[in-house]
């Protein structure tokens, strides 16, 4: 759009009253910009500004014992050991996923697509129920599991598994449409040249999908990370034992704590925004490979 | 469910993933899924009624309903008019505006909720100017409106943005040479251009809306009837044991996500249809 | 290194891709596949390189059975017609690959795969692209990489998938040059896919014309046009005038203009239908030859140094297109709107069902 604009020169065409046939008036583009912005000044720029001013207020100081205090350590230590085995988990699951269903023609491929955007459109909450009603004393497995003395809910492998649920689409969504993309005339060059599946996967496919697959792992990160609905339901909120960094961001909100409940909140919001960045940088890593191949 | 097709790709590997991928799905999905299905048939129809159709309950159907299609609007018009700007104007910082528009899908909502109630309680930001007109929105159904317009921002933006980015310009340029004035060519062109991904977007934010929590836990006061939304209630009734009414309750929510799933993929497949 | 196709079948749900094909491509030969799209061709060099698997018949290379061998297994050497190179390396490490992979014990070392790629680059021309990436070089620089990719791992069979399809008409045409001068100098057996005619002609030792899954005709370029096998063969290369005929002892009829036709010397009063290229047509300015149809002539276009006639004779509905060398045009003084008299100089005789029973 710019460059047809300064490609004619401006004053030869470019009387005052002159418009282009797809632009609006230059009060209305104006009035429509700062709608535009003062809604998401209002709904986005000032919650983020709230978190980072609330955070630091009391001084960095007072930040930094708010999320180093012992409750605060084990949350963050339960939260990573969480994400390290819920992300490897929805990792192996997504791309096995996308190579079938990129890869592959079979019948069904719709249905199975439709099944993986499930957990998404679940309420957190629900999924929480679900697996109460899994493991809970009152559910289908509850009395099994006293009865070998083994815990699931109100312990660390309820709260993996819940969170595992729902993450569980994330990184076969960013994948699956970006590897039926590629096609799949580079891997059958691969084979031509003698090459067997495993390399033609590790040279190939995954130096193409890579961006992808970052972006599709810090996302995931981010929202199990993040994950609160479920996780409340089925952690029994524990303090130092079954909090994760949000069950203890709303333990500390409710005993009024708040400068402490924004310190902790401020570190998965500086989580939350690398994502974006990196979601940016990859945007813009496939717009120059498109206007690449477009030349 | 799938079968494969008989003839047989070089590509290898489609037994490896497809077995995992169906195991994955079974074990950490459909399974358990069922499980609370199963669960809440075992409690027969007139125990199942009784639980789902409560007062109480119908009171939080009504609000979650009602405050997600309100949120989910707002988000149409404006997410709308959000993707419009940025793809067809150019303004200082838009790049960083683009990329803010996905916070809210990235930050966690308990952060989203107590960041919420804070700006609008009476004291807050925003709140002490709203308080001198006399609108409260902390602790009110209008906190949880606010709420659940906050998380599904993203939705529309994401999916009107690229569509109006591949329209193409001698559409409207077409439009403007019959004679058609901007407004026309915007109601008659492109609007209809834009419907089927907005939809989407819209039945997206509000699929997310119905179920919140986190966000919305925050800035509703909770009060039974009042502003006390169904993934709420559920929560409750888990504390107090009460898992055939949380099942049941649950078994509900269910069913609508899974029928506004169905109406996402039915605007998708009219989508590609008109593509 | 021949290659053997036994009575090969293929098809894709209710699509018969191939119809029961059997086929030889001889040691050292560059055979062109012709046909329309759907006609089978771009299936039948999937089937030969392992990249689809048959339904039923043989593949064999050099006598050997290579029906059941992986594609990674099968030492072939195939170029995509959309180049297929690896976006992601450079055009060094695209050559390289196929060497790079091997298994550990066969890899050659990496002084030796540097050297071999370098010289690949050299004969194709390219070697100063090394470091650069498939982004960076032309649409006929990257299918050049593609096919020394493919050289460098020594396929026993060179299989080109429209390897110029995607280029635009003067890179095609010096390309294919280049491709048969470098086919006289490395001596693989080669099959390439078109649908482009001249392109089949000119390249090729020999050129197989397929049509919805079958063997139309098979033989030297020379041969497949001077002597359609059958009307689709006759159509698919170049353009063609079709007239009615009755055939009688061994002669087609039309109008006046008697042509020979021995094949036929049993029919007694037949219909018969006779194809007759445009630049077979001889135009004459007066009626002194016996046995020419009159014509009118409704539309001269000149098209660089040839003439082409559009006439319409008095017998006929159909237009005739008639193709002549400017220099003759001129000395005829041949106008638009003016009469002129046709024969045709070459042309062969079909009975009207030949196109159904064909193949």
């Amino acid at each position: 759009m710019s460059s047809s604009i300064t490609a004619v020169p401006a004053e030869a065409v470019r009387s005052a009253r002159w418009r282009r046939a797809t632009e609006e008036p230059v009060w209305l583009k104006r009035s429509l910009i700062g709608l535009a912005l003062a809604f998401l000044g209002l709904f986005l720029v000032l919650p983020l500004l709230v978190v980072l001013y609330s955070a630091f207020s009391q001084g960095l100081h007072a930040w930094a014992m708010a999320v180093t205090e012992p409750d605060a350590l084990a949350a963050i230590r339960l939260t990573l050991l969480v994400v390290a085995i819920a992300v490897p988990a929805n990792l192996v699951f997504g791309v096995a996923t996308a190579w079938a269903v990129a890869k592959f023609e079979f019948r069904g491929k719709s249905v199975l697509i439709s099944i993986i955007d499930m957990p998404f459109a679940i309420s957190p909450v629900v999924v929480g129920l679900i697996f109460v009603v899994m493991f809970g004393s009152q559910g289908w497995l509850g009395p099994w599991l006293s009865a070998h003395d083994l815990k699931v809910l109100y312990a660390v492998p309820g709260i993996v598994i819940v969170v595992v649920f729902g993450t569980l689409p994330f990184i076969a969504r960013e994948l699956i449409p970006l590897m039926q993309q590629q096609g799949k005339e580079e891997e059958e060059a691969s084979l031509t040249l003698g090459a067997s599946g495993w390399k033609t996967f590790w040279y190939v496919t995954l130096p193409n999908i890579k961006w992808g697959l970052i972006y599709g792992v810090i996302l995931c990160n981010a929202r199990a990370m993040g994950e609160f609905g479920a996780v409340a339901v089925v952690s029994g909120r524990i303090r130092g034992e079954t909090n994760t960094l949000p069950l203890h961001i709303e333990v500390l909100y409710n005993e009024y704590q708040f400068t402490a409940a924004f310190a902790v909140s401020s570190l998965l919001t500086g989580l939350a925004l690398i994502t974006i960045v990196i979601k940016s940088l990859v945007e813009w890593h496939d717009e120059r490979r498109a206007r690449r191949a477009a030349h | 469910m799938t079968s494969v097709n008989r003839t047989r790709s070089v590509i290898p590997g489609f037994g490896l993933t497809m077995g995992l991928s169906l195991f994955y799905l079974g074990l950490i999905f459909v399974i358990p899924v069922a499980g609370l299905l199963i669960y809440t048939a075992t409690m027969g129809w007139p125990a199942f009624w009784a639980a789902i159709s409560h007062p109480q309950v119908m009171a939080s159907y009504k609000l979650s309903f009602t405050a997600s299609l309100i949120g989910a609007s707002v988000n149409l018009v404006f997410g709308g008019l959000v993707a419009w700007v940025l793809v067809r104007y150019r303004f200082p910082g838009k790049r960083l505006i683009d990329a803010l528009v996905d916070l809210p899908f990235a930050l966690p909502t308990a952060v989203a909720g107590i960041s919420l109630v804070t700006l609008y309680a009476s004291t807050g930001w925003v709140g002490q100017y709203l308080t001198l007109f006399g609108v409260k929105v902390a602790y009110t159904q209008l906190g949880v409106v606010v709420a659940l317009t906050y998380i599904g921002l993203p939705f529309v933006v994401r999916t009107v943005q690229p569509v109006l980015e591949d329209l193409e310009a001698e559409l409207e340029e077409a439009s403007a040479s019959l004679g058609a004035s901007r407004f026309t060519t915007v109601r008659r062109v492109i609007l209809p251009a834009l419907l089927p991904a907005a939809l989407t977007g819209f039945a997206l934010a509000f699929a997310r809306a119905l179920g919140e929590y986190g966000s919305v836990v925050f800035i509703s006061g909770n009060l039974p009837y009042r502003t006390e939304i169904t993934p709420l209630l559920i929560v409750g009734k888990i504390e107090q044991f009460d898992y055939h009414g949380a099942a049941a309750i649950g078994t509900v929510m269910l069913v609508a996500a899974f029928l506004v799933l169905l109406l996402i993929n039915g605007l998708q497949w009219w989508a590609a249809k008109r593509r | 290194m021949s290659i053997e196709i036994d009575h090969v079948n293929k098809r894709f749900g209710d699509f018969t891709a191939i119809d029961n094909v059997s086929l030889t491509f001889n040691d050292g030969e560059l055979t062109a596949l012709l046909g329309p799209s759907g006609s089978g061709k771009t299936t039948l060099l999937r089937v030969i390189a392992g990249l689809e698997q048959p339904d039923n018949g043989r593949i064999r290379f050099h006598g050997e059975d290579a029906t059941d061998l992986h594609v990674s297994k099968r030492s072939v050497g195939f170029v995509f017609q959309h180049y297929a190179l690896f976006k992601h390396m450079s055009v060094f490490e695209n050559v390289a690959y196929g060497l790079r992979v091997k298994p550990r014990g066969q890899r050659p070392d990496k002084a030796v795969i540097r050297d071999k790629v370098m010289t690949l680059l050299s004969l194709v021309q390219l070697d100063w692209t090394a470091h650069r990436y498939p982004h960076q070089l032309s649409g006929g620089q990257r299918q050049r990489i593609a096919l020394a990719r493919a050289l460098a791992v020594e396929p026993k069979v060179l299989l080109l998938d429209e390897p110029f399809g995607a280029l635009d008409a003067k890179v095609r045409a010096e390309l294919r040059r280049w491709l048969r001068r470098l086919h006289d100098d490395i001596h693989v057996t080669s099959v390439f896919v078109t649908h482009d005619q001249e392109e089949a002609l000119e390249v090729s030792d020999r050129v197989v014309v397929m049509n919805q899954g079958r063997v139309e005709q098979d033989g030297a370029p020379e041969r497949i046009y001077d002597y359609p096998a059958n009307p689709f063969v006759y159509r698919f290369l170049g353009n063609v005038n079709l007239f009615h005929a009755r055939i009688h002892n061994g002669v087609a009829r039309i109008g006046d203009v008697a042509l020979e036709a021995p094949e036929f010397a049993g029919y007694r009063d037949a219909p018969g239908e006779a194809y007759v290229r445009p630049h077979d047509i001889e135009v004459f300015a007066d009626r002194h030859h016996s046995g020419a149809l009159h014509a009118r002539i409704e539309l001269v276009s000149r098209v660089g140094p040839t003439v082409r006639l559009e006439l319409r004779t008095d017998e006929s509905a159909h237009v005739v297109h008639a193709e002549l060398s400017r220099h003759r045009f001129q000395e005829l003084g041949l106008v638009q709107g003016g009469e002129a008299w046709i024969r045709p100089a070459h042309s062969r005789v079909f009975l009207p069902d030949t196109e159904l029973a064909a193949g």
